[in-house]
């Protein structure tokens, strides 16, 4: 708690980094009051759905009725970038933390074993190291089947590499410190020792690396709507809106930027986001990181 | 030093092994018919249905499947791609050189101006120009590729007609694969220029300017942060304090002392960035339209043309181990503290 206090005293004196939580913030209050700007329509069961007026193919620019304009066969664009917000927030804090927990326990198992068990869960982690990220992502969800979930787990999959290392090569330094002989030579368990005193003690790098990695993810998952392999069409999520666009971006004859506003809006939405938690992530690292000082 | 390249090597052939493993586990989520369904073109021709899963073994079990295609690669064989509509092999050395010049093209624009403003950025540390480099740097950090490149063609493309998408016009297409046209390094634009075909070379180049510049504003971020903290890191240094008692020139200090030892880690990240870029150039690729390994790659993932897939993450995975090696190697070379395997 008195860290957190410290960071948040540092964090006042960056603008940038004032920034970034600002944007956050921003965003976090258009997911929580989603169901009040943007009322989902009478008996819909699906909020994440976003309502169609109508079935004409060409995108219509913003207007009064549609504040940010719709999209091709008429979702209105405003909605989706609202509740696109939850599901902005659902992917980057699922997938960060699924594969935090995924990285952390696969990383402190190897890091606390040591012999085989190590030797066996780092090839593997260079294994899944060597793919590019993108492709093996793509290749899981081509199997699986699109759906939102689908990305969030292939994403997921192809991330929790980095954390496992980090956490082995602070596991090995950790638990050769004199608290962890003390413990074992209380009789404490092998898990105790893992979870109530190395992994505690080894968990701030991770936190650090979870915080930056936050955006890239966010960026991972939207690529991955892009390619039309996540949501489905009509569910509010901002790559999905975007892939969406895709056909729009030469505008009609006569007018090139007809259709900008499919590409700008939801474009600018997860450009946004993104910058705010790499921001945020930056201001963490240079307060927590001790060399930086 | 040799030894331990050599053991670096040795480890190459056991991650391909790894990676195409982990690709055919992956297929226990698909049914047969689901891997079949990518060779039928025609409702009519779902009769022969049992006929195609019999030819390609795919009630087979997936060890034995495995099993049988390591035994065809090690024959030399790597398959044929339905969505490259050519033998694996062939793909590959189609798109590999596209994706290879697009890389080169990109990489040293990204070394230089990466480093150049990292070092000024570092030198003026908190004045105007600082700012501005970590804030451009930023941004690039933060924006999909996919989102600036429609932008790019957007505006490039759609309203001033500069820079089409793709990778030539008809023209240079048929010129390339004309008798006449002799295909001396892969590199097209090299090849257009060495051929004295200067307007298709112009035409080639200009089909690689957006996604080049897409690529740029998006790695540059971390040549410019790695190069500005460890520039930061060495201006703090007793020799440079040495140097400036001694009352040299601060240029000097920069230029000579100061810059060579905060390359160290920049040239070492160098190959690292040439990783990076690999990765990105997937989605770019995409975009673009650009006939590369990335491209290629999405589109065989997403048609579960499986000897697509595994050919283009095998060529993947093999850049990874190899431009990690290199780089561990030029760690060695440039910082003569360092000495491997001693």
């Amino acid at each position: 708690m008195k860290r957190l206090h410290a960071v948040w005293k540092q964090l006042k004196r960056r603008p940038m980094s004032l920034f970034g939580c600002g944007l956050i913030g921003f965003f976090l209050l258009v997911a929580l009051s989603a169901p009040f700007i943007a009322r989902p329509e009478a008996g819909s069961r699906d909020p994440y759905i976003i309502p169609q007026t109508g079935y004409s193919p060409d995108p219509v620019l913003p207007s009064k009725d549609h504040w940010f304009g719709t999209t091709e066969q008429q979702y209105d664009l405003y909605y989706g970038m609202v509740w696109g917000t939850r599901t902005a927030f659902r992917v980057a804090l699922e997938v960060v933390g699924m594969a935090m927990t995924i990285g952390v326990l696969l990383g402190g198992a190897a890091g606390f074993y040591g012999g085989w068990v190590d030797e066996a869960l780092m090839r593997f982690t260079d294994i899944v190291l060597a793919f590019p990220d993108i492709l093996l992502a793509v290749v899981i969800v081509a199997v699986t089947g699109p759906s939102l979930n689908h990305v969030m787990y292939s994403v997921m999959a192809v991330s929790w590499p980095s954390y496992a290392r980090l956490v082995r090569g602070d596991v090995l330094s950790v638990k050769e410190r004199d608290f962890v002989t003390a413990a074992r030579a209380l009789g404490a368990s092998d898990g105790r020792i893992l979870f109530r005193h190395i992994i505690p003690n080894s968990i701030y790098p991770v936190l650090v690396v979870a915080s930056l990695s936050m955006g890239s993810i966010v960026i991972t998952a939207a690529a991955l709507s892009f390619l039309g392999l996540g949501a489905p069409v009509g569910y509010a999520d901002w790559g999905q809106l975007i892939s969406l666009s895709r056909n729009w971006i030469m505008g009609a004859s006569g007018d090139p930027f007809a259709y900008w506003h499919t590409v700008v809006i939801p474009g600018l939405a997860i450009f946004l986001f993104v910058l705010g938690w790499n921001l945020l992530g930056d201001a963490v690292r240079d307060i927590l990181d001790p060399r930086q000082k | 030093m040799l030894k331990f390249i050599l053991k670096r090597l040795a480890f190459l052939p056991f991650v391909l092994f790894g990676v195409t493993a982990l690709l055919f586990s992956c297929l226990q989520f698909l049914s047969p018919e689901m891997r079949a369904a990518l060779y039928v073109k025609d409702p009519r021709q779902l009769s022969q249905l049992d006929a195609v899963i019999e030819k390609y073994g795919l009630r087979k079990p997936l060890p034995v499947q495995y099993g049988i295609w390591l035994k065809q690669v090690a024959h030399g064989d790597l398959g044929y791609s339905e969505t490259a509509k050519m033998p694996v092999a062939d793909a590959i050395r189609s798109f590999f050189p596209a994706t290879f010049e697009l890389t080169l093209v990109t990489f040293f624009p990204i070394m230089i101006v990466g480093v150049f403003f990292g070092v000024l950025s570092a030198v003026y540390r908190d004045k105007f120009i600082d700012h501005l480099t970590r804030f451009v740097a930023i941004t690039g950090y933060s924006l999909p590729s996919f989102v600036l490149g429609l932008g790019l063609l957007m505006v490039f493309y759609g309203r001033l007609h500069w820079f089409p998408p793709g990778r030539y016009t008809l023209d240079t297409d048929m010129l390339v694969h004309s008798d006449a046209f002799r295909h001396w390094t892969g590199l097209l634009t090299l090849d257009c220029l060495l051929n004295r075909q200067w307007a298709a070379a112009l035409d080639v180049a200009e089909h690689m300017v957006l996604p080049a510049a897409t690529l740029l504003y998006i790695s540059v971020a971390l040549l410019l942060r790695i190069t500005r903290s460890s520039m930061l890191e060495e201006l703090t240094k007793d020799y440079v304090r040495t140097a400036r008692a001694k009352g040299l020139p601060e240029r000097v200090i920069i230029r000579k002392h100061a810059l060579a030892n905060a390359l160290i880690p920049v040239v070492t990240l160098s190959s690292l960035l040439f990783i990076g870029l690999l990765g990105g150039v997937v989605i770019t690729e995409t975009v673009f339209d650009f006939p590369g390994i990335g491209r290629w790659g999405v589109q065989a993932a997403q048609q579960l043309d499986i000897p697509g897939v595994l050919g283009s993450t095998m060529l993947a995975a093999f850049l990874f181990v190899t431009a990690n090696l290199i780089s561990d190697i030029l760690y060695a070379v440039v910082d003569p503290r360092i000495r491997v395997g001693n």
